[in-house]
């Protein structure tokens, strides 16, 4: 199904949980919505279920109004971060729960069940009861319940964030594609931005209950439209600095300068931010179009491919993400450098600065 | 702090185990240095927090004893060990305010005032909880309650070790990464021991000195996050850490490289003679590039994950995937690849062989 949720605001207990939000969702689709804690996913999620009514705005299903059409009567699953199953039912009933209610004939039942089980690899779980299973099993099973449905739309609270590490990657590879074949639309809520990239799809950034941007994910990601968005979606956090633009130069504090170039020439004097990914902060000097800075390590960590290093560069913080191994002591001074081509500029209310057509490569 | 030494562990669960599958730890022989950074990470199952409990003594092994500094606590309760704990979700009275959550234990014990104010004002600094002394609990986010429970833990001047249980869980991608830098900074700064258990490879080699990978209890590896990743000694820990993990091909060794359906795959130290029990080469995804003089593949699939890209290829009738950097170009006819020699490894019944075997 489509779904619309044109200016819905939500207010529980005097505080505001959603400002205004409008999203326009396509059928069949992948939908991310992405953003920390408290930015307003679940409260989402909730409201498109008709868990809860909202204060204000509509809510259309393939152009009709839901907005106060009870949950019962919506064509919808949802699939929560806690495992929820039936304790004492097998593994088929499990699956086989929203079937029974819907009055599904039982020749239909055994085999829409065993279809999805396959599809999930649980078919030789079928018999168990969900306790003897491993956490990724019986997200699995919640899994396969929502999608033996076949509801027009599920809903995905952060599926995988009780799982482990390598279970999360494996599932993150099919989700995708299982759903793809159904044909249901979803909508996934996730606060890591790793994840969002490994889903694809489209992608709506939250922040605060309020959307701010959304659109194919690795256009949102590389292309963000403020500095909350670009802050968002970064892991290791985006890298920010106050900036000035004097003459045809940028410059930090007065002490790094950059000229402008063809792109920013025409933008008037005076304050901006910059923000620019940690993998674009490289160790050691750089080319003829670099910056070189030199930083105090704060730390380093080391995850085996990568090197974070944590970097005190005239007192902003930053993080450079290398690839390989890079030993370095606390408090070592060190060289790094970044490409101003990497820099994504914005006003200083947070809006980004677009590049004037035609100036760049 | 404490050297813990793990003396040829043993645990079941059962009361009769008869086969080693009846054990959730099968055997493990450990030391944890006075002053280490180390994590424990495995997947769930794998016995990580069986060890745990056993360390903090939650547990009593079925074999084996467990030592502090060289003297056994086989008998001493939880209570008596002085272990630190951090767990998911962080243990704090929420009601209370920061300064009496951390004076709480030591009042406990009755301790006079004078010392109590020395001592929680020191926790406090070292955690950076100074300014936050005054303010109730319940306001705080959720990082700086996980520091609290770590304080409350501190602030017994006998504390043996500081051992985390997935402390990271409820906490925002975003304040993770303040959070670990100022725990491994902790370490740097006052040489605690610490363990952290956790699933989580980015958490444990980012943050640990050496990383204990666990696998159906058992230690498969013990390493810094390098020897981890550029010499797994098992494929569980190739599989393991990474992302994607380890590629594995089924081959044949011979005096000359890895023969993978009929082609060559050159390698750096010669593969053992004749191995017995099943072969595999293995390479780590980031340890393939595209080059012209390599063998033939065929890309199937692109994803692009942001600042790089995974390519999931075929090698004959073997998937395996590519890690391509940025800058890196997947070429759009007869892709070839070069398996680094000095990082593709011969595998035999899922160890790494290394010499004649």
């Amino acid at each position: 199904m489509t779904i619309k949720l044109e200016n819905i605001s939500l207010r529980r207990g005097g505080v505001e949980f959603l400002g205004e939000v409008s999203l326009d969702i396509e059928r069949g689709g992948f939908n991310i919505l992405l953003g920390p804690t408290l930015s307003g996913k679940t409260t989402i999620l909730r409201t498109m279920a008709g868990l809860e009514k909202p204060d204000s705005g509509r809510i259309l299903e393939n152009g009709r109004d839901v907005t106060n059409v009870p949950v019962q009567k919506r064509d919808v699953a949802m699939v929560y971060q806690q495992f929820i199953n039936y304790p004492s039912m097998t593994v088929f009933e499990n699956i086989a729960s929203p079937l029974r209610v819907a009055r599904t004939s039982r020749g239909d039942i055994e085999r829409r069940v065993r279809d999805v089980a396959e599809l999930l690899k649980i078919e030789d779980m079928l018999d168990r009861r969900p306790v003897a299973l491993s956490g990724g099993q019986q997200q699995r099973v919640a899994l396969a319940r929502a999608l033996v449905k076949r509801a027009g739309l599920v809903l995905l609270d952060e599926p995988l964030a009780n799982l482990d590490y390598k279970l999360r990657e494996e599932l993150r590879n099919e989700l995708p594609r299982l759903f793809e074949d159904s044909g249901s639309t979803v909508v996934y809520a996730t606060a890591e931005p790793a994840e969002a990239l490994m889903l694809g799809g489209r992608t709506a950034t939250l922040h605060q209950g309020r959307i701010t941007q959304f659109g194919v994910t690795h256009e949102v990601f590389r292309d963000p439209v403020d500095l909350t968005t670009a802050r968002i979606f970064s892991d290791p956090p985006l890298n920010v600095a106050d900036i000035v633009k004097r003459g045809g130069e940028f410059s930090i504090a007065d002490t790094i300068t950059w000229p402008a170039g063809d792109a920013h020439a025409s933008l008037p004097d005076g304050g901006y931010r910059l923000g620019f990914r940690p993998h674009h902060l490289s160790l050691g000097r750089g080319d003829r179009h670099a910056i070189n800075l030199e930083g105090t390590v704060e730390i380093a960590e080391i995850s085996g491919s990568e090197t974070f290093v944590h970097l005190d560069v005239g007192s902003h913080l930053w993080v450079s993400q290398s690839h390989g191994v890079h030993r370095l002591d606390v408090g070592q001074t060190v060289s790094v450098s970044v490409d101003p081509g990497r820099f994504i500029l914005f006003a200083p209310d947070g809006g980004r600065i677009v590049e004037e057509r035609g100036a760049h490569g | 702090m404490a050297e813990i030494r793990l003396d040829s562990i043993r645990h079941s669960y059962e009361d009769r185990p008869s086969s080693d599958a009846d054990y959730a730890l099968k055997h493990v022989d450990l030391t944890w240095n006075d002053g280490g950074a180390y994590a424990l990470l495995g997947p769930s199952g794998c016995g990580k927090s069986t060890l745990l409990n056993i360390i903090s003594g939650l547990l009593i092994p079925t074999e084996g004893d467990v030592l502090f500094d060289g003297r056994s606590v086989f008998h001493m309760a939880p209570g008596e060990r002085n272990i630190a704990q951090v767990f998911q979700f962080p243990v704090v009275y929420d009601t209370m305010t920061v300064y009496r959550n951390l004076a709480f234990p030591l009042r406990n014990r009755g301790m006079d005032r004078g010392e109590i104010d020395r001592r929680v004002r020191e926790t406090a600094r070292m955690l950076g909880l100074e300014d936050s002394l005054d303010r109730r609990a319940a306001g705080l986010t959720a990082d700086n309650k996980q520091k609290i429970s770590l304080a409350r833990g501190l602030v017994r001047s006998d504390v043996n070790v500081i051992m985390f249980d997935e402390p990271l869980t409820v906490i925002d991608p975003h304040l993770k990464w303040q959070l670990r830098a100022q725990l491994k900074k902790l370490h740097q700064r006052y040489s605690f021991t610490m363990i952290y258990v956790t699933h989580d490879q980015t958490e444990a080699l980012t943050f640990a000195d050496r990383i204990v990978v666990m696998h159906e209890g058992e230690v498969v590896q013990i390493g810094t996050s390098e020897d981890l990743f550029e010499r797994p000694q098992h494929t569980f820990v190739g599989h393991f850490i990474g992302s994607p993990g380890m590629n594995l091909f089924p081959c044949e060794a011979r005096d000359d490289g890895a023969w993978i359906d009929g082609r060559r795959i050159p390698l750096d130290s010669p593969p053992p003679v004749r191995p017995k029990g099943a072969v595999e080469l293995g390479v780590r995804p980031e340890f393939i590039r595209f080059d012209n003089d390599g063998v033939a593949v065929e890309v199937r699939n692109v994803a692009d994950i942001g600042r790089y890209r995974i390519v999931d290829a075929l090698l004959g009738e073997h998937p395996f995937k590519i890690y391509c950097p940025e800058d890196m170009e997947i070429p759009s006819a007869d892709p070839r690849v070069v398996f680094d020699p000095r990082h593709a490894s011969i595998y035999v019944d899922g160890w790494r062989a290394e010499g004649d075997l």
